[in-house]
Formats: C-alpha cells, structure tokens, sequence
C-alpha cells in the first residue's frame, strides 16, 4: 500500500495526498493507493500539482495500516511524518496534540 | 578579519537580487523546479526531510559579535530559534520558508555575510585552523591566504561547473588542526631555508564513499604562485575530472585514476603557461590583505593568572575547563578558549538564538570582537586574557557552553543525519547523544583522555567518520539502522583513514560496542599519556576485534 508524498513548495513543509486532490498535512489523512494502476494516477495528480507550483519532489511510500491508522513503512518516512526525533518540540509532531 | 571590498558588497548585493527574483517567479511559475534548484542551491538553499535548509557561508570560519548576534536574529525572526555549526566552519538554518529566504539574505549582506558557493559543484567555503592568528605554534596567519582564495574562487566563471563540488583547506601551523590532508586541496604553510613563506600543498585528499588522504604535490609553493598553482590544479580537474559518474567525479579519482606523476605533470605544464601571468600574487597585495588581519593590540601578561590558580584549586569543572578547552596563545597571558557546544547529551554544533547572543556579547567584551568556528562543531574565542577566564567561565556556565570537554570522548562531530538530511541513512545526532550520555562524567572522560568520535548518517560522510579515532557509518539494513565502526582514522598531519573493525551494529549494540572498545584501550594503553590513537597503532586491530567479537 502506498501513498504519495512531497514538500509544500512555499515553506517546504512536508505533505501528503489527499482525497480530492487536496494535499494534507497528516500522514493519517493520506490518501492510499493499491497497486500499480492505483499508484501511477496518485504520481500524475502529483506531477500536475508540481508544475502548479504547490509543491515538489513528488513521489510514492510504502505504508501499513496499524489498528486503522495509516503508518509509514520505513524510518526515513516516519520522521518525515513527526519531525526530528532529536526535537520533540520541532516539526509535525509538536502539533501532534492538536491534530 | 574578512570585509567586504566594494567588489564584494556590490556581487553581494546584486546576487541577493537576482535571488529575489527567482524566488518571485518560481512562486509565480514562472520557473521550474528544475530550472529553480540549480539557482537556490548556489545561494546555498537546500529542501531537506522537513524542510528547506539555508547554509550560511562563514569565510574560514571567521567572525565577529555583530555578525554573530545577525544569525541569532535570523534563527530567532525566521526559523525556530536554533542553528547548526557545520564541518565545513558555517552554519544551517533547518525551517525557513522559500519566501522568507531573499529577505534572510539582505539581513546576512547588512553583516558583510552570504550563502553563495555553500553549495553547487564549484569553489566551497575555504576552511582554515580555528585559532589562526592566535596559535602559539602557528608559522603564519593562514587566513590572509583564504580569503585571497576566496577572492579569487568566488564567482570564478571558468570554475562555477566543475564535475563535483571542491573543497580547500588551510593551515598555518604544524600541527594541522583543518584536516588539510582530506581535502581537495590542503595547503600546508611552511618556511624555505631562506625564511620564505610558502605552501605545501596535497591534492585530492577527501572522504565521502572513497576516502583517501590527499597526495603531496609541492613540498615548498612560493606564495608568489598560490593563485597560478591553485588555478592549475583547478584547470587540469575541470578538464580531465569525470563528469560521467557524480560518483567517481571528485579530484581524489582524477588523482587515482591518472596517477600521481603524470597529474602532477599536467598540473605543472599548466602552472607553467600562467605563473607570470595576471595571478602571480604581488607582495604588496599580500600585504595588504594581511592587514585586515591584523592581529588585535594584545598586552603581555603573565603565563600564570592568580586569579585562574585561585579558581582552579577550588572548582573542580572550571579545572576540567582550563584542562582541555584552552589552546596556547602566541601572546603571553592570553589564550585561546573552546566554547562547547557539545553538552551531555546534547546536540552537537546546535546553538540557540539565546547563545548566539551570549557568544556575541562574550566575544566583545572577553574576546577583542573574534570569533571561530571550527570543524568540529565548537566556537572559538581566540583571543582572551587568563585574568579573564574565571568571568567567563561563569558567563559559559549560565549559557550552557561551559562543558570542558574539547578533544575528549564526548566532544564528537555528528552530521545532521536522518532527523533531518534527505540523504541520511540512519540517525547520527541520537548515537552522538547517547555516547554523550554513557560517558559523560567528568571523571570518566577525563580518564580516557583524548578520543574523537566522528559520526555520519550515511557514506557521503560529512560527519568525517572515515578520519575518527573511533568511526561510525549510519547505514539501513533490512530497513532497520545499522552502525559500521572504524578505527584507527586521524584528521591531523599523519592522517589516517580508520578501517572497518567487523560486522556492524544495531542502534542498540552500537553505544555498548563503543563502550568495549574504550574499556579495551583502557586495559591495553601503556600509561595515561598514550591515547587511543596512539595506543591502536602500536597494536593494531586485534584485541578491539576480539573485545568485539570474541576470539576468531
């Protein structure tokens, strides 16, 4: 299972896609995609969201589901998801409470 | 100290320009990211894992409270109210915005500072020893030398696409505390038999996934000829350099690769059709470079300070302090002081906009307005008076920068690793803490002595693990972190790269598999004065690999 995954171009803030095409700033409110077929269309909704200057460097995830939450598969992605596991009081997961 | 000519404030300024610019037609679209990220990465503009990174450029890791107390109020005003001290003497901002970026750099070129060239595959930030023009042992000032290469390498057309990035390092004493042997090119200063000032230089020395020590190719350049040679060497690189493969593109292969007599042969053919021309370097030009150096009026005092031996009989960190984070001054009741900032279990190189600040106010009122960066992630205050230290050790203490642990087990260079670097491989800074922690009496680091630890995420090796005494490689195994340990590397003039011991370790095995091998030293050194290095080359791999492992 995969989702898609790139930088807000303005601040860099790390995102995720969404339904609608709307791009989210939650792991867990990730759209996800199941297969092939699935996954080259979440790229291309990526690709056209890039040249519309909304974000960059877009590209696919792996992640699990853990008791009906999507959680990214590896280390990398998941503190891209939290936020340096050196700043607790830095970065996505600083917000955590909130969310 | 560096100061920008009229030539600097003016590319200065018309580059922050240009930078706006860009930045305003890529948010407008005008620009691709692909034709964008070239343009941000020379101004030193990265996208991390969370967030975009500015590198700020520190020439030879040289400056004073004004421009210090500038990058407080940037990390406070744009980011979140920390920064980051580099390997490479500069410092990185990890959270600000796209659009905040051309208004950072106006700030920094209000403080005669910038981002050009922290980044691309051209001339990086020359680095130089961090207590240049303070040292007792240094032969000459190397800084005049790096900023005549800054001059010359700033915007240098003919050198702006080179294969691979290019990194020069200089010293001026004979105990190289710039790791010049790993760079690019590493200029030794020396003296002739006639007292003639000149360089040897070593080319193609560096780390990353093929780490070599870099190979002599002058024993005495004249610095008459310090920018014909350098321009030499550069001009044989960017043609014959391998573009093919960014892997094998760095001057090290080309070094390899063609052999060193024959390089050296191209280098001084080159040498040869320019050494009278526009570059040779007049003596009034040093001269006058030398002058913005000058050293400050400096009284002589006593080598003894009642005032520290007062201290020191009853403060037990202050002695710790006075043990390892002074260097000797070339001035009589003066000396160099290392600001840590590397406190137990702490983050190395970070400070936070409230230190700056207190750096900035310390150097001014201790330190005569200087201060360094150095390669290992600490500050400098080249020049204070002894009378003074007991103040300002106080002042460090309040600040949290009091540590004295310069040179010991837990003063270790840390890259930013995968809590932050899109190109990590495994977390360094939390390996670095750890460490930190498990050793960090001081008691414990005191009797091990010195041991520098150098930590990278991944095999780019900006930690400068292949040159620690004990290395460690941050690698993903099965999806899971995994530590590779070296020993043996050295930084300094017999440098050394550390050889993998074994098999690597968990994140959980790694800070034990350290501790192992320090109790082993500790059982095996010949007395308190042979150090870890010292120890590991007189007997070799042998008892740390059984330590490790058990007997084969």
């Amino acid at each position: 299972m995969k989702v898609i995954t790139a930088n807000r171009l303005l601040d860099g803030d790390v995102v995720w896609l969404g339904e609608n095409d709307v791009w989210v700033e939650r792991v867990t409110l990730a759209r996800t995609f199941d297969g092939k077929d699935a996954v080259a269309e979440g790229l291309s909704i990526g690709a056209a969201a890039e040249k519309d200057q909304k974000v960059v460097g877009v590209y696919e995830m792996d992640v699990t589901i853990e008791d009906g939450v999507i959680v990214p598969v590896r280390l990398r992605e998941r503190i891209r998801a939290k936020g340096p596991t050196t700043h607790p009081q830095f970065g996505k997961q600083a917000q955590a409470v909130s969310a | 100290m560096y100061r920008y000519d009229e030539f600097d404030a003016s590319f200065v300024n018309q580059r922050t320009e240009q930078f706006k610019d860009q930045v305003r037609r890529r948010m407008a679209g005008e620009l691709s990211e692909d034709e964008f990220k070239p343009l941000r990465l020379m101004n030193g503009l990265y996208l991390q894992l969370h967030a975009y990174m500015l590198r700020v450029a520190i020439p030879y890791g040289t400056l004073n409270g004004r421009q210090m107390r500038k990058l407080a109020h940037i990390a406070r005003t744009y980011d979140k109210g920390y920064g980051h001290f580099t390997t490479r003497q500069n410092i990185q901002f990890n959270w600000p915005k796209l659009e905040d970026t051309p208004k950072i750099l106006e700030e920094l070129a209000e403080v005669e500072m910038h981002a050009i060239q922290t980044s691309g595959n051209c001339i990086r930030n020359v680095t130089a020893d961090h207590f240049a023009g303070a040292a007792a042992d240094e032969i000459a000032d190397p800084r005049p030398y790096a900023e005549i290469l800054r001059q010359w390498s700033s915007l240098h057309p003919e050198f702006s696409f080179l294969p691979r990035k290019f990194k020069i390092a200089i010293t001026g004493a004979p105990n190289d505390r710039a790791a010049v042997q790993v760079h690019d090119i590493g200029l030794q200063l020396t003296r002739n038999e006639a007292g003639e000032i000149g360089f040897e230089v070593f080319v193609g020395g560096g780390l990353g996934r093929t780490p070599m020590i870099g190979r002599k190719v002058r024993d005495f350049l004249p610095e008459e000829d310090l920018l014909a040679y350098s321009e030499a060497i550069l001009r044989v690189y960017n043609r014959y350099g391998r573009r093919d493969n960014k892997y094998k593109a760095r001057i090290k292969i080309l070094v390899h690769e063609t052999g060193l007599e024959d390089l050296k042969a191209d280098i001084e053919g080159e040498f040869e059709k320019i050494r009278y021309g526009v570059l040779r370097l007049p003596d009034e030009e040093v001269r006058r470079i030398e002058a913005y150096f000058a050293p400050p009026p400096l009284e002589v005092g006593s080598d003894i300070s009642a005032k520290v031996e007062v201290r020191r009989e009853t403060d037990a960190a202050f002695a710790q302090f006075l043990a390892h984070n002074l260097n000797p001054h070339r001035v009589p009741g003066y000396t160099s002081v290392t600001l840590s900032m590397k406190p137990i279990g702490g983050i190395p190189g970070d400070a936070s906009d409230a230190q700056m600040d207190v750096i900035a106010d310390l150097a001014e009122r201790y330190g005569q307005d200087e201060i360094r960066i150095s390669h290992e992630q600490n500050v400098i205050l080249p020049h204070v008076k002894l009378d003074d230290l007991p103040a300002l050790f106080d002042q460090l203490v309040a600040a949290d920068i009091a540590e004295g642990n310069a040179g010991l087990i837990t003063d270790i260079i840390a890259c930013p690793g995968m809590d932050y670097c899109a190109l990590a491989t495994a977390r360094s800074i939390p390996v670095a803490q750890r460490i930190s922690e498990r050793f960090g009496t001081a008691e414990r680091q005191a009797e091990i002595g010195e041991l520098k630890i150098k930590i990278s995420g991944c095999i780019n090796a900006c930690g400068h693990h292949h040159v620690g005494h004990i290395g460690i490689l941050g690698l993903e195994k099965k999806g899971e972190e995994f530590y590779q340990v070296t020993l043996g590397g050295s930084a300094n003039e017999n440098a050394s790269i550390g050889e993998i011991v074994g098999r690597g370790f968990s994140s959980e095995e790694v800070v034990d598999a350290i501790e192992t091998l320090v109790d082993t030293y500790l059982g095996l050194r010949s007395g308190k004065d042979e150090t870890f290095l010292d120890a590991y080359r007189r007997v070799g791999e042998a008892p740390f690999k059984e330590a490790l492992y058990g007997a084969a």
